[in-house]
């Protein structure tokens, strides 16, 4: 089922179930496995209530299976507690939601320092110089310093996506970043997450727009918890 | 660069700028009140306790005996283990034996003074009426240095006292109720039955109506004579010029010679019991203006935390450390705190300034205001107790937030 990859998973999913606990429990993923190599750029399709967020949450950390276990680069990382996932997060993984969740009070290259910041590897300058760097790449140079509300959808998103890279993560997510977009932006936010795995990071988005999914390298479709299908994109 | 934390604690508050106004005027007022209320007791205190101080002797040794001499043989044999058992204090002497010698011994110390004493009531009779008045029998050379009498004279002298031995100071409120002046005689009788006349040579005033109105003086041989008690002294007041040297000066007195010797803070210890209850209710009652100063700072805190839903999940998303997110939130209450502190300090200082030039009430010149002491301990307390309300303030709804689960928030804006 799995398309055959050259490299060996960064990301891996193996028998991962996730069930709300309730008096009737509710399964949001149910028996799943999956692996991503680096490199791949692979967009998760299917009908709403599917449980396409709750895969992307999971994969990235920001919920632990009830059973079975995520795996980067082989080693389980489903058992650490939650501040453990949430410093291999800020390294690791960079995110994008269908809501930007910009600070309101902050500029967009504040917004883009973010992570850098909490991180602290970086002297301010080398900061400074790289959150100018990936806006420039986003065509965002112009709007650096200003606030999210004098910023367009587009340009909002695009920030998102500006932060999301902003400690170079191996893996960039992205849960329906173009849901708020018209086609224009939206083709535009997909071309550049088609562009980060240039530097050999792993693309997973999530998308209802069949046209985006194309341009994908592999399409998982998920239809009530589980995987129906897995290929390569149509 | 910033610390990221207080980067964003003042983003935040800045974006709400009358909020984070108000916060600071409750903790700008409650510290404030706090310097300066608490100040203006200190100052009534303090100018309370130094008119005491000052105008009472620091030991008053009297005959009163508390515990045994020192018993030769013990004297003997300093080292041994030696133990007397039955020793008693003397039966209860009227009077101070060997006065004189104490007095001497005392005044030989450095830093102490003594004057002798014999108290004793009298009865002063002018135009057919009587005025009972504790008298005391004293050494005016001596008194001088013990007491404020002398700066108390208001007519007269002091020292009259030695060179006529039919004199009398009384206080100058009395003299008005006797209608008596300066130079008139006053008829004096004691219990011990003996009579004699009196010329006033002297008027005192200490302020105290009470004394003013009670209190006679007279030499000590005159005071002997009169109370039929040749060679007797009752009392031995000790002056220090070091105060705080009362307790242990006292307890070597009553060592060595037996006789009670009391340091001003047992004989003032009601007064002094009652300032203790007076700074109870004064830190009590301002610190709970500290205290509701809080509440306004809980009150930004949560309302922040609540709008800040969705910039608390991202970070939290993105990776940002629980304790991270706390500190934001007690960085913010804090800022409130140090603001409020800073202002506190200025306005406490500002209204002590203020008081210092209202009359005093009862003063009889406009000089006499109300004294502030103002101290680092007040200003220290005010900000230990700000500081530490504002952070405990703050820090309950930032656990909440760094709690927030983000997927909830991150679900549910999609
Ligand atoms: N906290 C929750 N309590 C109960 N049910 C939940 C909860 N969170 C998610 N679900 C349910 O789990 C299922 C999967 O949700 P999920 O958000 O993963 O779907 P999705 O495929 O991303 O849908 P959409 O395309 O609408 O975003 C849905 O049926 C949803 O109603
Ligand atoms: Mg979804």
């Amino acid at each position: 089922m799995t398309v055959p990859s050259p490299r060996a998973p960064a990301l891996c999913a193996n028998h991962v179930s996730r069930v709300l606990p309730a008096t009737v429990p509710v399964t949001l993923i149910d028996d799943v496995s999956l692996e991503f190599a680096p490199g791949s750029f692979t967009v998760i399709t299917g009908p709403s209530g599917s449980g396409k967020s709750s895969l992307l949450y999971l994969l990235g950390l920001l919920d632990v299976p009830t059973r079975g276990e995520i795996l980067i680069d082989g080693q389980s990382v489903s058992g650490r507690d939650s501040e453990a996932r949430a410093a291999m997060r800020l390294r690791t993984f960079g995110f994008v939601f269908q809501f930007h969740f910009l600070l309101p009070e902050f500029s967009v290259l504040d917004n883009v320092m973010l992570p850098m910041r909490q991180l602290g590897t970086l002297s301010r300058a080398a900061m400074l110089e790289r959150a100018h760097a990936i806006l420039a790449s986003l065509d965002m140079t112009s709007s650096a310093n200003k606030r999210p509300d004098a910023l367009s959808g587009g340009q909002r998103q695009r920030t998102a996506v500006a932060r999301a890279l902003a400690n170079d993560p191996r893996f960039v997510l992205a849960d329906e970043p173009t849901g708020a977009l018209d086609t224009v932006n939206a083709a535009a936010v997909f071309a550049i997450l088609r562009g980060l795995t240039t530097a050999g990071r792993t693309v997973i988005a999530v998308t209802h727009d069949m046209g985006l999914s194309a341009t994908a390298d592999r399409r998982i479709h998920i239809v009530d918890g589980r995987v129906v299908s897995d290929g390569a994109a149509a | 660069m910033m610390p990221l934390p207080l980067t964003i604690a003042l983003a935040h508050l800045a974006a709400r700028k009358r909020q984070t106004v108000v916060s600071v005027l409750g903790v700008v007022l409650g510290v404030g009140m706090f310097i300066s209320v608490s100040g203006l007791m200190a100052g009534f205190q303090a100018t309370f306790r130094g008119q005491l101080i000052d105008s009472n002797p620091h030991i008053t040794v009297t005959d009163e005996i508390r515990q045994p001499p020192a018993q030769p043989l013990a004297m003997l044999h300093p080292d041994a283990a030696v133990h007397l058992s039955r020793v008693l204090p003397r039966d209860p002497v009227r009077g101070i034996s060997g006065a004189g010698a104490i007095v001497d011994a005392l005044s030989a110390m450095p830093g102490v003074v003594a004057a002798p004493v014999l108290r004793g009531q009298m009865i002063l009779r002018r135009a057919g009426r009587d005025f009972a008045v504790s008298a005391s029998g004293i050494d005016p050379a001596r008194e001088k240095q013990v007491t404020t009498l002398e700066k108390d004279m208001v007519a007269g002298t002091l020292d009259a006292l030695g060179t006529r031995s039919d004199g009398i100071i009384i206080g100058a409120s009395l003299a008005t109720k006797m209608g008596a002046v300066l130079g008139d005689t006053v008829a004096v009788s004691t219990i011990a039955g003996t009579g004699v006349a009196l010329r006033i040579v002297g008027l005192f005033r200490t302020g105290m109506e009470a004394q003013d109105n009670a209190l006679a003086y007279v030499s000590l041989a005159r005071q002997q004579s009169l109370q039929g008690r040749p060679r007797v002294v009752n009392e031995i007041q000790v002056r220090l010029a070091d105060i705080s040297r009362s307790i242990p000066v006292a307890a070597m007195i009553e060592g060595r010679w037996g006789f009670k010797a009391a340091p001003w803070e047992e004989t003032f210890e009601r007064i002094l019991e009652v300032f203790v209850l007076q700074n109870v209710i004064i830190y009590g009652s301002t610190g709970s203006i500290l205290i509701v100063a809080a509440f306004g700072i809980f009150n930004i805190i949560s309302t922040v935390v609540m709008e800040k839903g969705r910039d608390i999940a991202i970070m939290r998303a993105v990776g940002i450390p629980g304790h991270v997110v706390v500190t934001i939130f007690v960085v913010e209450g804090s800022v409130v705190g140090v603001l409020g502190l800073l202002g506190g300090w200025a306005a406490g200082a500002l209204i002590a300034l203020v008081l210092a030039h209202i009359p005093a009430p009862g003063a009889t010149d406009p000089s006499q205001t109300l004294k502030v002491v103002q101290s680092a301990f007040t200003y220290g307390l005010a900000s230990g107790i700000a500081l530490l309300s504002a952070v405990a303030a703050a820090w309950l709804p930032a656990r909440k937030a760094a709690r927030t689960d983000p997927l909830a928030i991150i679900r549910g804006a999609a």
